[in-house]
């Protein structure tokens, strides 16, 4: 309720002339109108049906003739009457066109707002992307893929969610049992399974995304064993 | 009807009746046909045998089961559903319109059913996959602001309906099922396709496979793309469709991120690339999408601008500056439906061009309360004196004057559809402080054929009065935040004897308001009241009164029994000749 008089709209001449003197039928009581912004402020959500029952309790509606617009920031359902679907695509270009901006200005790389990365699954027709910013984990990164192509499952990720690279047996097993593992490019142009190094180093090198079949991404597996063994 | 006298055939009704049936197929008009139908037994079965195109106002007017048994030989079913403050969030989620007792209706009875137009209903995957099972013949499906479905149910239209001309889905919420549909058209050979429409579908579309479908579609005259295409995607399905009529020309922008394998030409390269893409489509006549569009290309559509008929920029941010180069070639433009981004001075640029302008719709891209107005009463004026023959106008803006209402009254004699969405509840005339009432009381008195009326502003009763006394040929109102009592609906439901759907929002009608329409509710198809101060008592009442009348009370937010108020939160009523649906969720009261 804090300096309501100040956001307060009222006609007048230029100048600040008196809400008071200005007469014209058909304008709100103001009493109502400060009642109607009072319920607009504490609850965004409800319609003025309530504005409407406290007009009942006033006798003369009508006497002050005064007008005053309700609050700025006051949001009453469904008005004005856009169509959902309209204010949807309104909303999601918006976004668009925020993610696109950072994307150009930060072209990939650490510190950059935002780390959109190509995922391409063997099998499906199309590519999807995903910020990687947006996760903290494998396992979230994981989820959300799985939500991406539903027939797709990552597999056991282990107490850190890094693969153990150095046991040879542990990652076989791992490679055999899932049907499709995710694999990246990393800044050198390589294709490593993902989960060989921590996350965040991950999201900093990663360049795209690709889930292959299990089967497929063995051939990945000893040059991964090598890169890890370099950087112990 | 006289009995013939003819002695040598045995049965002259039927004589009759066969010739009857002959003249009543070149009948299509559905007022005509309901005419025709009163007329005595004999001609209300010969109009029931040859109608083949069904319409159904409301859904909820009448059962599957009656339309069948009634129209037995029917091509072409249109169904509506909610009603259309659902579309702003007034409805509750789970509230009706469902398809599914329609489809398992006349599966069995229409067996040659062509085409199905839903507007408002709710359909699910498996209503979609019993049309492409039940209807052998089926040609069009075209769903309108209709949600429950997603691609896995468009897949099974497009994989089993063999003979498919017409696919529209049209600002529909379709659910991404992550299926590929647009790869389910049989394979082999060229389709029958003449419009796939496709805009509202919000997933990524297999862009070989919607490639390969085009090129070997060779009737195809309407594609409608969604926004997951791109610029340069579309130059190369524009030139394998230079046929198109209608082109829904997705996000009209490149990609994010370059794709490898494309050459960098410098932009002005691209820019001609896609305008010599236009000039070869020398039957555009209509366009739209636009939806992420990045506006150094519009130029590109300057070659089919002479000829455009229709043109939708209404998701296209895009200024004055960037409209003018195009618009001014837009001689025989009919229909423009834009952005308020392009401000009072873009619709100058339109007034003065488009002389032969029928329909204009300008949507906010601010729609708060007290946002940024970059539209006012002088865009409503330029458009007026620059746009005569105009006979649809929607216009949302943040300031309004009587005198530019006024003067459209006067200049745009042919308004059938007049809808003013002044953004801030309760807005006088900003220059004279007045309501808006002389205004929309000039737009009743002077354009006399008007049929379809949205008010906003402040507004008291006299508005009211007027739109009583002079709309006599409304059929739809919409009224929000408007009036001072119950005299208000009085005028309007005793004076608008034409009114089919009244909706009507946060105004202060009550009881005796409602009650002056009980001669009338009969022949309306529905009327909406939400938020306004109608008790429940006075419902009942009505429903007492009028017992073919389905009387539905509920609240928006689906909380069921105890009203907070006296006052019921929405009354939605309708006629029905098959009383009240079994199909109500547990939150709606039907009295």
């Amino acid at each position: 309720m804090m300096h309501l008089k100040e956001t307060e709209l009222c006609l007048g001449l230029p100048g600040g002339g008196e809400a008071d003197t200005l007469k014209v039928n058909g304008k709100r009581g103001y009493s109502e109108t400060v009642d109607l912004m009072l319920n607009l402020q504490t609850n965004d959500q409800s319609s003025s049906s309530t504005d409407l029952k406290d007009k009942k309790l006033q006798t003369s509606a009508k006497n002050n003739k005064d007008l005053i617009k309700p609050p700025a920031k006051a949001q009453v359902v469904g008005w004005p009457p856009v169509r959902n679907y309209r204010k949807n695509v309104m909303a999601q270009k918006s976004n668009t066109e925020e993610v696109t901006e950072k994307v150009v200005t930060t072209p990939g790389g650490s510190g950059s707002a935002a780390a959109f990365v190509k995922v391409s699954m063997d099998g499906a027709p199309y590519l999807r992307k995903v910020d990687l910013k947006l996760y903290e984990s494998y396992q979230q990164l994981s989820d959300a893929l799985a939500k991406m192509f539903s027939s797709f499952t990552m597999g056991d990720y282990g107490s850190q969610g890094m693969i153990d690279f150095m046991n040879e047996s542990k990652l076989m097993d791992l490679l055999n049992s899932s049907e499709y593992v995710p694999s990246y490019e990393d800044k050198d142009g390589d294709w490593m399974l993902v989960g060989d190094v921590p996350w965040q180093m991950f999201v900093d090198s990663c360049k795209r995304l690709r889930i292959m079949k299990g089967s497929d991404a063995i051939g990945l597996a000893p040059r991964a064993m090598e890169k890890c063994k370099n950087r112990c | 009807m006289p009995e013939s006298n003819d002695h040598f055939t045995p049965y002259p009704d039927h004589v009759l009746e066969n010739v009857l049936e002959n003249v009543l197929a070149f009948l299509h008009s559905r007022r005509d046909r309901n005419a025709v139908s009163l007329v005595c037994r004999s001609w209300y079965r010969a109009e029931a045998y040859t109608r083949s195109d069904v319409f159904i106002g409301n859904c909820y007017a009448l059962s599957p089961r009656r339309v069948t048994d009634r129209f037995t030989r029917v091509r072409s079913v249109t169904i509506k559903g909610k009603p259309r403050f659902a579309d702003f969030s007034l409805l509750p989620v789970n509230w009706g319109a469902h398809f599914t007792p329609w489809v398992s209706g006349m599966a069995n009875a229409y067996r040659t059913l062509e085409k199905i137009h839903l507007k408002r209903m709710s359909v699910t995957d498996d209503d979609l996959a019993a049309v492409a099972n039940s209807f052998p013949r089926f040609k069009e499906l075209v769903l309108v602001c209709c949600d429950g479905f997603g691609t896995a149910g468009i897949a099974a239209v497009v994989s089993r309906c063999r003979g498919l001309r017409v696919l529209e889905l049209i600002e529909d919420e379709v659910s991404d099922d992550y299926v590929d549909w647009i790869s389910c058209f049989p394979a082999d050979g060229p389709t029958n396709l003449e419009s796939l429409m496709f805009d509202c579908v919000e997933s990524p579309i297999n862009f070989e496979s919607l490639e390969n479908l085009v090129a070997r579609s060779p009737l195809l005259k309407k594609l409608g793309l969604n926004r997951f295409v791109t610029i340069g995607q579309l130059h190369r399905l524009m030139t394998r469709a230079p046929q198109l009529t209608h082109l829904g020309t997705g996000s009209f922008s490149p990609p994010e991120q370059p794709e490898q394998h494309e050459h960098h030409e410098n932009d002005n390269n691209r820019v001609s690339d896609y305008v010599s893409a236009f000039a070869s489509c020398k039957s555009v006549v209509c366009l739209s999408g636009f939806r992420e569009i990045a506006p150094e290309y519009l130029p590109a559509i300057i070659p089919v601008c002479a000829n455009l008929s229709s043109l939708n920029l209404s998701f296209a941010n895009i200024n004055a500056e960037q409209l003018k180069p195009v618009i001014r070639h837009c001689h025989k433009l009919r229909v423009f439906w834009a952005l308020d981004s392009i401000g009072d001075e873009g619709l100058q640029a339109v007034a003065e061009t488009c002389k032969d302008l029928r329909e204009l719709r300008v949507f906010p891209i601010d729609a708060t309360e007290n946002g940024e107005g970059l539209v006012s009463e002088m865009g409503l004026l330029a458009i007026s004196i620059g746009c005569r023959k105009l006979q649809s106008i929607l216009y949302f803006c943040q300031q309004m004057t009587n005198a530019a209402v006024v003067a459209m009254s006067k200049n745009c004699p042919d308004l059938v559809v007049f809808r003013l969405c002044i953004i801030g509840r309760f807005s006088p005339d900003h220059v004279t402080g007045e309501p808006m009432d002389e205004g929309f009381g000039a737009i009743v008195k002077n354009c006399k054929k008007l049929t379809r009326l949205a008010v906003s502003g402040l507004l008291t009763d006299r508005a009211f009065s007027y739109i009583g006394q002079y709309g006599k040929l409304v059929r739809t109102l919409s009224v929000a935040f408007a009036g001072d009592s119950d005299i208000g609906l009085k005028y309007v439901l005793e004076g608008c004897t034409n009114l089919q759907k009244l909706e009507i929002r946060d105004s202060p009608f009550g009881d005796s308001g409602l009650w002056s329409g009980l001669p009338r509710f009969y022949n309306m198809r529905f009327v909406w009241m939400s938020s306004c101060r109608v008790t429940r008592e006075g419902c009942l009442d009505v429903a007492r009164q009028l017992p073919r009348l389905v009387v539905e009370v509920f609240r928006r937010d689906e909380e069921e029994g105890g009203e907070k108020s006296d006052f019921v939160n929405t009354l939605y009523m309708y006629r029905s000749l098959d009383g009240p649906r079994a199909d109500a969720p547990r939150f709606v009261n039907i009295l």
